[in-house]
Parts: structure tokens; C-alpha cells; sequence
């Protein structure tokens, strides 16, 4: 019977269309959001009341229940009422996150961009902020240009923090459910079903608990092999390293 | 290779400093001579990183003015200076091997490839870092990494000074012998400007020829580690230096003699003459070591009570009572030690006195 | 980059960061009519009827009350469990530590759904369902290893020659991590702090499920706002506002740990 349902779970050809859409996805994740959230906290001062400013706005985001995101997304992305909707609208694009794949699609990574960047600038800017003074000032003794505290000091002492960052942005991105649940219902059509969409299609939609088991594990060892891969790496960046 | 003058600087963290007691340094005026070996001692908090910094560039002096040989560097930066700094603890560019450590800064001048390997060789030999240029600079030792931070700035062809700001803190201390030993060698060998701040009055007495005391943002005295041992201008110098630190009892003056207690001390002509002009509070200081102890009364001995002794292995510390006061004396291990009762003289060349903490005459 | 135009574009980023709020702060003022009615930049007609409903009905407030009990009870004993743990990753080298240390996060990958039975069985037997401290339990199982995680980080920088001359000056383990070593990674206490409220804060499925009336928590009593005649826009937003309000308090308590920079030496 098991035998069955990992070999029904691996021939589905939607499975393999949710699949790649769920690494299209992360992937771009991770692409946008970390160096954008290292940039940004590159920008952000070091004292005066600018530091609470920026840490609490950057909380905002992160604060909401996600199935509130999505909620408030559906308001602020309709062209007729919401904002980003009416602001696009009025640039001379029809658009409709409910009808194009591509509109759904940079809506949903717009939602994801916004909603979890600060989680990596958070973290990089409290990396940032345990450098000890003794490295800036060697640096400048040493005639260190801002490219070579950066690559040189700035990167290595964030590996920590950066690695943690990417993992769970990894991770909570491959296992994305509420949020495009909410905004696109996995629409229009199937372009943006992600795995975990997917998974509760076929376990409460369809009740194919067996399958769905199988699914399951096979979702947590994709999972669980590409993190210890990006792990892996990050422990070994910098050890072999030398120019 | 430089002569560094120190031009009426003062130094103050707040933007509009209101008192003397805003500054970190209150006005120093200070030249520190091409090719000598300094130490800058004073406990923590007294200014001495601040004029490090300040030596160095990574600060702007609030006043006054710094030049090296002559050329005014106030505004320049660390890395128009030409200095070498080291810091308390090793900072290191930890992905990279030893040798790229120590070529970084020619790399970030543009210094062409094989004149970086030619000097980063001559450095590593000069430290003994020859056989650890392949590794990965992170792993290495803590005396080791100290290495590092060093050469880091003696492969720049031109270092003006080579600044220490406690580098042996993290060191082991059967290391911290050698390692002092081996930058006194460089010293040596390359004839540099060589500043060394420290808390540690052994290694700025065995490490300088000449020793800079500081205490709260002052520079209270100047000299080699004798003339700091043997007059100390300052009451702060006289307990700093030396273990234990300086007797002090506050006196008053009667003719040539200082009265403490109702207990006359002898002093000599000059600096009771001296003590006289001044209208501060006067006190009569003077070393342990210089206290002669006797168990018998004598001619112009001042009775005390021996409340402790330790036994340091080659000298005793006698811990005396003399009435409220308390005074310190070492003695040889050979000397005998009265018991109870005692009576110390005070020789009239050590014997010192100091008037609003400052020495007189 | 110029100090001017660093601040320039970090402005700019904050208000696009501002937008999505500022419309849910926009749709909480409005009547859901109004909301649905028409486009408009701020509300015409504010209101604050929602705001008024949610702290006036217990069902609503008691809520965030939950939340907050069960919130801060996780972020307490996630600290204090994985400041140790995270202090023996990074200091001691034992066979596998890595992969130990790798493994903890396991718990993340897996959808939370699978954890779900397990704990409902175990909580059912020890009649813990519906109380705060099971929701603060069931959190740990993702919140102590991401903080192990963040805190190791953090530790890993702090040179190893910290605690040596620490005992070379004669500290005692517990009064050098405490007086010497914490202060050292304080950004990363308060960075890890913040977190572990964060995610306890916003995580749903174990919340809900585990409690039914007495530890009900604020994210399950707004799926309330369903109702026949549809969504509550309006109420849902301004639940959705003062849900931040929390979660932006404890940040503003953490934000000067998180900024602090440090420098190494005064041991």
C-alpha cells in the first residue's frame, strides 16, 4: 500500500508543476530578500532616536498574523479600493492579481518582499552592531576602503546571523501556506499553488490521506536536504577560502 | 620614523564640554623623541587610549595641535599617518591566510604584487611568522594572532610609530615574557618610535626607557622607571609604582622637621624651605623599602605597633601602626622581625613631602 | 555612499514599508461599507467604532490578554533554555556538535501539523489543554532552537579570550556569563528576544488548537470576523493594528540592547 502512494505522490505531474513553482519561488525569496535586508541594514544609523525609529518600523510587518496579511493584501491590491491596486492601475497597467499569473505573482513575491525582509535586516543589523570598535579602527589603519570592510570584515562577523537569516527565510518560504491561501486561493488557475497548497488539496480536498502522508515526508526531506545543503556551504565558506 | 610633538591638546567626548571635568584629556604637552621606547601607565579610565587615539588619528583632539617631524597631521587620517596600532585584543581579517593579513594593508595602497611579497616575508622573518603564512589567520594562537596585528603595520616601509594599546592583556603569561622580549627586539633592530600603553607598571618599568604616568586626563610625570621609583612628583605615582605602594602621613612643619603625630621627622634644609612657601596640605611620603625598622627604641625613632607580617619569599612586608596611621615596610628576608612593638626612623634623603599631592622641592 | 542620500533611500524604503499599514490603520477607521464602497486615500468618515467594539468585548480583549500571557511566558523560558545551550555550541567542541546543532532546527521544517497530535495527546493526559502554559510549551518545540540558533551566532564572535582573561582575573563561571559575557552579546539577546515573541505571537495552528476558551489567543478570535454576510473588513483591520501594538512595545524595550555596538576590553 505505501509502496503506492510515494509511487502515485512521485508521477503526479502536478506535484512536479507545484514543485518547481515552490523553488521559483523561494529561490527568488532568498534573492530579493537578503541582500536587500543587508543593505538595508548597512543604511541604518548607529545612534540618535533614527535607531528606535528604524528597528520599530522594521517590527511592523513581522507583528501581524499572517492570516491577516493576507486579509489586509486582498483590500490593498484590489485596482478599485486598495492602494497598490489603484497606484498601478494609474500607471497604465490593468491589474488583476485574480486574473494574470504574472500580476499574482509579483503581487504574492511584493507581499513576501515586504513582509519578511525586515526579519533579515533585523538580524544583520544586530550582527552589525557586535562588531567590536577594534576592527572599524584597524581598518582605517590598515587604509581599508568601504568595499574592503565590507567583503573583509563586515561579511565574515554577519556569517552567523546570515546563515540563521537564510535558513529560516528558506524554510518558512518553502513551507509558505496562509498568506497566498488567503490572497490567491493557490489562483488563477493552478500558478500559484505552492507545495503546501497543494498538500491540503489533496488531504482535505480530496481526502487521499495515504498519498498525502507520502507527500508529507517527501516535502520535509526536500525541506531538510536543502538546508542542510545552504548549511553546509555557510560552514564552509571563508575555511578554504583565500585570494 | 618620526619625532611625534603633542601640541596643547585636550580632548572632551561631549560636544560643548562645560568644565575641566568634561575632558578626557586636560591639556597635554608632550614629545615623544624619533626611535624611543615609551610606556604610558595610569589606571583605567585615565586618558591613555584616548591620547593613543589621538596619536594615532582615530580621534580628532577637541585642541591643540599633533606633528610628526615637524608637519601639523590634526586632520589627517589613520592611514595618511603611517602608524601601526595594536590593540587589546588581536584583530585579525579572519577568512584570510596570515599572509594576505599582513599584505592587506600594501594591497589597499596599491603597493605592486611583488614588492608585497618581498616585504610581507621580510616582517614574517622578522616575527617568526614564516611558517604560519599558508594558514588561515583564525586559527592561531593569541600571541600569534598579536604577531599579526604588529606586522600589519611594520610592512609599510614608512611606519612613523608603532602604537600598543595593552597588547599582552589576552597573552599567557609564560608567553607574555617572550613576546615581550621579541618587540623589544624589533625596537631594536628597526629603531621606531614605540608607544606602549599599559596598567601593568612591570611591563612599562622593564619595557621603556622613558615611562609616562597619567592620572585623570594629566600627565604627572615623565622619567625613567628610577626616577619614578625614587621621586615621585605625584602621590598617584608613588602609590602606582612600586609594591607596596608609597607611605604617605599627613605632617606639619616645625623648623626643618616634619611633625606627624607630635612625632618630629627630620627632613633636609631645602625641602623644608620649600614646604614652607607652600599653603596646601602637606603629608611626608616615603617607600617601604626605605623605612628602617629597629626593635629597640632609638635616637629619634617613632614608636609603632607591628600588626601584620607577610612573608613575600626573598623580603617581608611589615604592616605598622603607627597611632591612626598606617605604614608599610620591606624588609630584607634576613632581618629580623620585632614583635609587638617597634620603632621606625625615616632616612632623611628618602623621606619626600608632597603638598596638595604634588612633591615639594 | 554620502551619509545624505544612505538616509534618502532608507526613507524611501520605510515608507513603502509604511504603505500596506497605513492602509490596514486607513480600513480599521471605516465602516466596512465604506471600505467596500469606494476608493479613498484616508477615510472620509473615521470611526472608531471597531476600535471601540474590539476593547469593549470581552471575547475580543481577553484575546490579546491570552496572547500576551502565553507570548511572554515562551520568550522567557526559550532565553533562559537556550543561552546555555547556545553557550556550550559555541565554546565546546563535542563529536557531532555540528550535526546537533543542525538538527535542532528540524523542528521548523517539518508543517507544524505533524507536531499537533503528539501534543494534543500529551497535554490531554496531563490536563494542560487550554491553559497558557501549554500554547508557551508547544512554542518552545520552534522558538528554543531558533534562539539557540541566533544566540550561537552572536557567541561565536565574541573572542574566545574574553572568558580567558575573565578567569585569569578570577571570575567565576556563572558571574562571568552573567556580569561579563551577556552584556557582551546583548544585540543578540534582544534580537532573539524579539523573535521568539514575534513568531509565538503570530503562530496560529498550535495557538488554536490546544486552547478552547480560557487561553484562546487573539489570531484564532479574529477568524471570528467571517461571518454569513461576509468578512468584517473593518474590524478585521483594526484588530489586525492593535495586534502590532505589543510586539512594537517590546522592541521599543529590546531597541537599545540591539543597537548597542561594544567594545572589547573593559573586562
Amino acid at each position: 500500500m505505501g509502496a503506492e502512494w510515494f509511487k502515485e505522490t512521485l508521477t503526479d505531474s502536478r506535484l512536479h508543476d507545484a514543485l518547481w513553482r515552490q523553488f521559483l519561488f523561494s529561490g527568488l525569496v532568498l534573492l530579493i530578500e537578503m541582500p536587500l535586508g543587508v543593505g538595508i541594514a548597512l543604511l541604518m544609523p548607529r545612534k540618535g532616536w533614527g535607531v528606535s525609529a528604524s528597528l520599530v518600523t522594521l517590527a511592523l510587518p513581522l507583528l501581524i498574523p499572517w492570516n491577516v496579511i493576507g486579509t489586509i493584501w486582498i483590500i490593498f491590491t484590489r485596482p478599485d479600493i486598495g492602494l497598490f491596486g489603484a497606484a498601478i492601475n494609474n500607471l497604465g497597467i490593468a491589474f488583476d492579481h485574480t486574473a494574470s499569473p504574472l500580476h499574482a505573482w509579483i503581487t504574492l513575491m511584493f507581499m513576501e518582499v515586504w513582509h519578511w525582509t525586515p526579519l533579515v535586516a533585523l538580524l544583520a543589523y544586530a550582527g552589525l552592531r557586535a562588531i567590536p570598535e577594534a576592527y572599524y579602527q584597524a581598518a582605517r589603519i590598515d587604509g581599508a576602503s568601504a568595499w574592503a570592510i565590507f567583503r573583509y570584515i563586515q561579511l565574515p562577523k554577519m556569517r552567523g546571523v546570515l546563515t540563521i537569516a537564510l535558513l529560516l527565510r528558506f524554510m518558512d518560504s518553502f513551507l509558505i501556506y496562509a498568506e497566498p491561501f488567503v490572497l490567491t486561493g493557490g489562483g488563477p488557475g493552478n500558478s500559484t499553488t505552492f507545495l503546501s497548497i497543494y498538500l491540503v488539496k489533496i488531504a482535505v480536498g480530496q481526502f487521499d490521506l495515504g498519498p498525502a502522508a507520502a507527500f508529507s515526508l517527501i516535502y520535509f526531506l526536500i525541506v531538510l536536504l536543502f538546508s542542510y545543503l545552504f548549511f553546509q556551504a555557510l560552514q564552509n565558506v571563508g575555511k578554504g577560502e583565500d585570494r | 620614523m618620526a619625532k611625534i610633538e603633542m601640541q596643547e591638546i585636550a580632548h572632551s567626548y561631549m560636544a560643548q564640554p562645560k568644565g575641566p571635568d568634561d575632558y578626557a584629556l586636560k591639556r597635554i604637552h608632550h614629545d615623544w623623541d624619533d626611535g624611543g621606547a615609551y610606556a604610558l601607565l595610569g589606571p583605567s579610565g585615565c586618558g591613555k587610549t584616548t591620547m593613543l587615539n589621538i596619536i594615532s588619528g582615530l580621534l580628532r583632539p577637541s585642541e591643540g595641535r599633533v606633528l610628526y617631524d615637524g608637519r601639523d597631521v590634526t586632520d589627517l587620517p589613520p592611514e595618511k599617518r603611517n602608524i601601526a596600532q595594536v590593540f587589546q585584543f588581536p584583530v585579525l581579517y579572519d577568512t584570510m591566510s596570515v599572509f594576505n593579513n599582513l599584505a592587506f594593508p600594501l594591497r589597499n595602497r596599491g603597493v605592486d604584487e611583488t614588492e608585497v611579497s618581498r616585504r610581507v616575508r621580510e616582517v614574517a622573518d622578522i616575527l617568526d611568522l614564516t611558517p604560519f603564512l599558508k594558514k588561515k589567520a583564525a586559527g592561531l594562537t593569541a600571541d600569534a594572532k598579536q604577531k599579526i596585528s604588529l606586522g600589519r603595520g611594520l610592512v609599510r616601509s614608512d611606519v612613523a610609530a608603532i602604537l600598543f594599546d595593552e597588547p599582552l592583556t589576552v597573552i599567557d603569561p609564560h608567553l607574555k615574557w617572550h613576546l615581550r622580549r621579541q618587540l623589544k627586539q624589533v625596537h631594536e633592530q628597526l629603531k621606531l618610535t614605540l608607544i606602549y600603553v599599559t596598567h601593568d607598571q612591570i611591563e612599562a618599568l622593564t619595557f621603556a626607557d622613558q615611562v609616562i604616568v597619567m592620572y585623570e586626563g594629566e600627565i604627572v610625570q615623565v622619567g625613567t622607571p628610577q626616577e619614578l621609583f625614587e621621586t615621585p612628583k605625584h602621590k598617584f605615582v608613588g602609590y602606582f609604582i612600586g609594591s607596596p605602594g608609597m607611605n604617605f602621613l599627613p605632617c606639619v612643619l616645625e623648623g626643618d622637621a616634619a611633625r606627624v603625630n607630635g612625632h618630629k621627622i627630620p627632613l633636609d634644609g631645602e625641602t623644608a624651605a620649600a614646604g614652607r612657601s607652600k599653603t596646601g596640605k602637606l603629608e611626608l611620603g616615603i617607600r617601604p623599602m626605605y623605612l628602617t625598622v629597629h626593635a629597640e627604641p632609638v635616637e629619634g625613632g617613632v614608636p609603632v605597633t607591628v600588626k601584620l607580617v607577610q612573608d613575600q619569599g626573598s623580603f617581608k612586608i611589615l604592616t605598622l601602626g603607627l597611632e591612626d596611621h598606617v605604614l608599610q615596610a620591606r624588609l630584607p628576608e634576613e632581618h629580623p622581625v620585632p614583635s609587638d612593638n617597634a620603632w621606625v626612623t625615616f632616612p632623611v634623603d628618602r623621606a619626600k613631602l608632597y603638598a596638595d599631592e604634588r612633591l615639594v622641592g | 555612499m554620502n551619509s545624505k542620500l544612505k538616509t534618502a533611500v532608507l526613507i524611501f524604503y520605510f515608507i513603502l514599508l509604511l504603505l500596506p499599514i497605513y492602509w490596514m490603520l486607513n480600513m480599521s477607521l471605516q465602516t466596512n461599507a465604506d471600505i467596500l464602497g469606494g476608493f479613498s486615500l484616508y477615510p472620509s468618515d473615521p470611526t472608531l467604532q471597531n476600535f471601540t467594539k474590539i476593547l469593549t468585548d470581552e471575547s475580543w480583549y481577553s484575546g490579546y490578554i491570552n496572547s500576551m500571557i502565553y507570548v511572554t511566558m515562551n520568550t522567557l523560558i526559550s532565553l533562559f533554555t537556550a543561552l546555555p545551550a547556545a553557550y556550550a555550541f559555541s565554546r565546546y567542541r563535542f563529536i557531532g556538535d555540528k550535526h546537533v546543532f543542525f538538527w535542532l532546527l528540524t523542528n521548523r521544517m517539518a508543517p507544524a501539523a505533524v507536531f499537533l497530535l503528539p501534543f494534543f495527546q500529551l497535554y490531554s493526559t496531563f490536563n494542560l489543554i487550554d491553559t497558557h502554559i501549554a500554547v508557551a510549551l508547544a512554542h518552545c518545540l520552534f522558538n528554543v532552537p531558533l534562539a539557540v540558533w541566533i544566540l550561537e551566532g552572536f557567541m561565536s564572535g565574541i573572542p574566545r579570550e574574553i572568558d580567558e582573561t575573565a578567569y585569569l582575573d578570577g571570575y567565576s563561571f556563572p558571574r562571568f556569563f552573567i556580569m561579563v559575557f551577556i552584556p557582551l552579546i546583548r544585540a543578540g539577546v534582544g534580537v532573539t528576544a524579539f523573535f521568539c515573541f514575534m513568531f509565538s505571537w503570530v503562530e496560529l495552528l498550535f495557538a488554536r488548537t490546544l486552547t478552547t476558551t480560557e487561553a484562546k489567543p487573539i489570531a484564532a478570535t479574529m477568524t471570528r470576523t467571517v461571518s454569513a454576510t461576509g468578512l468584517d473588513w473593518g474590524l478585521l483591520a483594526a484588530a489586525g493594528i492593535l495586534t502590532i501594538v505589543p510586539g512594537a512595545l517590546v522592541i521599543w524595550f529590546v531597541r537599545n540592547h540591539l543597537a548597542k555596538g561594544f567594545a572589547l576590553g573593559r573586562v
